[in-house]
C-alpha cells in the first residue's frame, strides 16, 4: 500500500476510535461535562493529562527546535517538565480540595469577588485562544503534506472530530478520548526513534543511543555532530549560544505557565481524591518525561541524518537531481526550498539565511532541474569560516515529521507519525476547548450574568460555547499567527504572568486579598502582552525591532512572562499588605484548601 | 492536641517537604541544566558532557522522582496527622 492510502488508514482509524468512546463517555449532568463526574482513576488521568499537555507542538516542533537550536532548546524539556513539580506540590492537591469546576471559579471565590472571577476568565480566554491557534496549524500541516488534501479542508475534518467528540461527551469524553490519544502519540513517536537510533548507534533505546559511539566507528556521536555543526559555521550542538539571563527567565515562564494554564490545572479536578491529585501529578509526568527524554535523542540524530543527507557523505552537497523524494515532497508543501546559489546543480547546507526574508517565495515555473524557483534569494555568501554559502531553507516544523523519510524507515511508520501528530493536536485542541466553553457557561453565564439557569440550560449553553470556540479556532487555523512553538511560548508567558501567582497566593497566604489578586493579574498580564505586541507586534505593526539590543536586560518577549510573573507577585503582596485582611471566612477556607479531609 | 493546632502542625511539615523538593528542583534544572553548565561540560559521562546531560534529560529524571518522593511523605504525613483521605 502506498504511503497516502496508508496515512488515511491509520488516522481514519483512529478517528473512529476517538468517536467510539466520545459515544460511550456521553456527559448528562455539568459534573461529567466540566470534571467528567470527579471519577477519572489517577493513572488514567495521567495518561490523560499527558495527552492534554503535549500538543502539536511537543510532538511537531519540540524535537525540531532542538535539532536546529541544539543546548539552547534544553529550556523547553526542562520547563514544560519542571512546571509538574510545581503543579503536584504548589497547586494540583489544593484545587482538587476546593472541589469546584474551573478555575475562574477558585479565583472568584478565594478573593470573593466577581471582578476577579471575570478578570481571571480573561486571562483564561486569551490564553486557550493563543495556544489553540498552534494546534490547528499543526492539523493543518499533517493534512496538506501526508494527506494532500487543502489545509483548510484537513482543519475542518480535524475540527469535525473534535465536535463530536467534545460536545458530546464534554470532559467525560474528552478524556478518555485523551487516553486513546495518548496511546496513540507515544507510539507514534517511539517507534521511529527507535529505528533511528538503532541505525546510527545501535543502541535500540534513544535515551541512551545518543550518548553511544556511532555505528562502526569509536567516535561518540554528539562528539561528531559538535565537529561537523561547527564545521559548516553554526555553534556547536552540545553549547550554549544565548544569553544565560534570557534562558533562565525563558525556563522559569516556561515552568511556571505550565503550572498556570487552565486546562492543565482543570485536569486534576477530575480524580476522586487530594492524594490522587497528587499521584496523578506524577503519573502525568511519568507519561510526559517517555516523549520528553526521547525528543532530544530524535532532535540530534534528525540534524545528524538532515547534514549527511543534503551535504552527502563527501560534505561537498548533493546533486538536486539526486536527492531523495521525500525532500521535493516537502518543497511541494513550501516548508523547505533550494537555491542554487554558488550554480552547481548541488544542494550545500551550512550556517546562514540562504533567503533575503525569513520565509520563501516561489515562482510559479519550475527550475531547470525541476526544482521550485525562489524568488527572494539572500546575498549567498558563506558565514563563520563554512565552506559555503548555505543553500536550504528548512522549517523547523518538519523534522519530526521528515525525520522517518530522511532516515528512509518503511510507509507505516511514516504514516503512524501522522496519526500520532493528529492525535496530539486534537487532545490539547479538545482540553483547551472544554475550559474556554466551561468558563464561558459557569463563570459568566451561571456565576455572573444568568444565575437562574438550571442544570439542563447551563448544559445546553457549555455545548453552544464550545461549539462557537470551535468555530474561531478554526479561523485562527485557517489564518495562523507565527509558527506553532512560537505561538505557544507566547501562551505560556501570559499564564505564568497572570494565573499562577494569584492561585499560588491564594493557597499559600491568607493575607493576599481581592485588590491584590485583581492587580497582580492585571498588572502581570498587561505588563507581559504589551511587551509582546511591542515587538511582535500581533494586531498592530511592531513598534521597535525584536532585536537584543532593545529587549528589556537581554530577555526575549518569549520569556517576558517570568519577568511579569514577578511583577505580578510584587504587585500582588504590597497591594495587600497596604490595604485590608480578607474576611474571615475566606481565611477559614484558605485553612480548608489546606487539609486533604472535611474538617468543620 | 486540639484540632486547629494539629491541623497547622500538619501545615508546616508540608511547607518543610515542599521546600526541600523545590530547592533539588531548582538545583537540577537552573543550577546544573543553566547556570552551572559549562563548568559541568567538562566532565565528561559515557559521550554526554554532564551539563548538557543534566539540561535534556537529568533533569526530567530528576523531576520524575522528587514528584513521587514527595507523594511517599505526603501520604505519610497525613496518616501521622490524621487528615488522610
Amino acid at each position: 500500500m502506498d504511503l497516502k492510502n496508508l496515512t488515511f488508514l491509520f488516522v481514519g482509524l483512529s478517528f473512529v476510535v476517538y468517536i467510539a468512546i466520545a459515544i460511550k463517555a456521553k456527559a448528562n449532568t455539568t459534573g461529567e461535562f466540566y470534571i467528567a463526574g470527579g471519577g477519572v482513576h489517577p493513572v488514567f488521568n495521567g495518561m490523560a493529562t499527558a495527552a492534554d499537555w503535549m500538543s502539536a507542538a511537543s510532538f511537531i516542533s519540540m524535537a525540531g527546535l532542538i535539532a536546529f537550536l541544539g543546548y539552547d532548546a534544553s529550556v523547553y524539556l526542562m520547563g514544560w517538565t519542571g512546571g509538574y513539580v510545581l503543579l503536584a506540590t504548589l497547586l494540583a492537591p489544593y484545587l482538587r480540595k476546593y472541589g469546584k469546576f474551573t478555575v475562574p471559579e477558585f479565583i472568584g471565590e478565594r478573593y470573593y469577588s466577581r471582578t476577579a472571577r471575570i478578570v481571571a476568565v480573561l486571562c483564561l480566554i486569551l490564553i486557550s485562544f493563543t495556544y489553540i491557534a498552534g494546534q490547528m496549524r499543526g492539523v493543518g500541516i499533517v493534512f496538506s503534506r501526508f494527506l494532500e488534501v487543502d489545509i483548510n479542508t484537513g482543519l475542518f475534518i480535524g475540527m469535525g472530530v473534535v465536535f463530536i467528540y467534545a460536545v458530546l461527551g464534554g470532559m467525560k469524553g474528552i478524556t478518555y478520548t485523551q487516553v486513546a490519544q495518548y496511546c496513540v502519540l507515544i507510539f507514534a513517536y517511539t517507534v521511529p526513534a527507535v529505528f533511528i537510533s538503532l541505525q546510527l548507534t545501535g543502541n535500540p533505546i534513544p535515551q541512551l543511543g545518543f550518548g553511544s559511539t556511532l555505528v562502526g566507528e569509536s567516535t561518540y556521536m554528539l562528539d561528531k555532530l559538535d565537529q561537523v555543526v561547527i564545521d559548516l559555521g553554526f555553534t556547536a550542538y552540545t553549547e550554549s549560544s544565548q544569553s544565560t539571563i534570557n534562558l533562565f527567565f525563558l525556563t522559569m515562564a516556561l515552568m511556571a505557565g505550565t503550572a498556570g494554564l487552565p486546562h492543565v490545572i482543570v485536569r486534576f479536578f477530575t480524580v476522586p481524591k487530594v492524594s490522587d491529585a497528587r499521584k496523578s501529578a506524577g503519573y502525568a509526568l511519568l507519561f510526559i518525561a517517555l516523549l520528553y527524554t526521547a525528543a532530544p535523542a530524535v532532535g540530534a540524530m534528525a540534524r545528524f541524518n538532515l547534514i549527511n543527507t543534503i551535504n552527502g557523505d563527501d560534505a561537498t552537497g548533493v546533486e538536486y537531481t539526486n536527492i531523495p523524494s521525500w525532500f521535493k515532497n516537502w518543497e511541494n508543501s513550501g516548508l523547505l526550498a533550494w537555491y542554487d546559489h554558488n550554480g552547481d546543480g548541488k544542494i550545500q547546507y551550512a550556517n546562514g539565511n540562504p533567503l533575503a526574508d525569513k520565509k520563501p517565495l516561489f515562482a510559479a515555473e519550475r527550475g531547470q532541474y525541476g526544482e521550485r524557483i525562489v524568488t527572494n534569494p539572500g546575498p549567498g555568501e558563506a558565514v563563520n569560516g563554512a565552506p559555503f554559502a548555505n543553500e536550504l531553507y528548512v522549517d523547523r516544523d518538519i523534522m519530526v515529521l521528515a525525520n522517518p523519510e530522511i532516515a528512509g524507515l518503511p510507509n507505516w511508520v511514516i504514516a503512524l507519525i501522522a496519526a500520532g501528530a493528529i492525535a496530539a493536536a486534537l487532545s490539547t485542541a479538545a482540553g483547551l476547548l472544554l475550559v474556554i466553553s466551561s468558563s464561558i457557561s459557569h463563570d459568566l453565564l451561571k456565576g455572573t450574568f444568568a444565575p437562574n439557569i438550571s442544570e439542563k440550560q447551563e448544559l445546553m449553553y457549555g455545548r453552544i460555547a464550545i461549539t462557537v470556540a470551535i468555530v474561531i479556532a478554526g479561523y485562527l487555523g485557517a489564518n495562523p499567527p507565527g509558527w506553532v512553538a512560537e505561538t505557544v511560548a507566547m501562551a505560556f508567558g501570559l499564564a505564568a504572568a497572570s494565573l499562577f501567582p494569584v492561585i499560588l497566593l491564594g493557597i499559600f497566604s491568607k493575607r493576599v486579598n481581592r485588590k491584590g489578586a485583581i492587580a497582580g493579574m492585571l498588572s502581570g498580564l498587561i505588563f507581559t502582552l504589551c511587551y509582546i505586541i511591542y515587538f511582535k507586534g500581533v494586531f498592530i505593526e511592531p513598534m521597535a525591532a525584536n532585536i537584543e539590543e532593545n529587549w528589556l536586560f537581554g530577555i526575549t518577549p518569549q520569556a517576558i512572562g517570568g519577568l511579569g510573573m514577578i511583577i505580578n507577585f510584587i504587585v500582588a503582596l504590597s497591594v495587600s499588605y497596604l490595604s485590608e485582611e480578607p474576611p474571615l471566612h475566606v481565611q477559614e477556607m484558605v485553612a480548608r484548601l489546606r487539609i486533604p479531609i472535611e474538617v468543620e | 492536641m486540639s484540632n486547629k493546632a494539629n491541623h497547622e502542625a500538619y501545615w508546616r511539615a508540608n511547607i518543610k517537604l515542599v521546600f526541600i523538593c523545590l530547592a533539588v528542583w531548582f538545583l537540577v534544572s537552573f543550577g546544573f541544566g543553566i547556570l552551572l553548565v559549562e563548568q559541568l561540560n567538562t566532565i565528561k559521562i559515557a559521550g554526554f558532557k554532564l551539563g548538557f546531560w543534566f539540561a535534556q534529560q537529568g533533569s526530567i529524571y530528576t523531576f520524575l522522582i522528587i514528584i513521587f518522593y514527595y507523594v511517599k511523605q505526603m501520604n505519610k504525613l497525613d496518616k501521622k496527622y490524621k487528615v488522610n483521605d
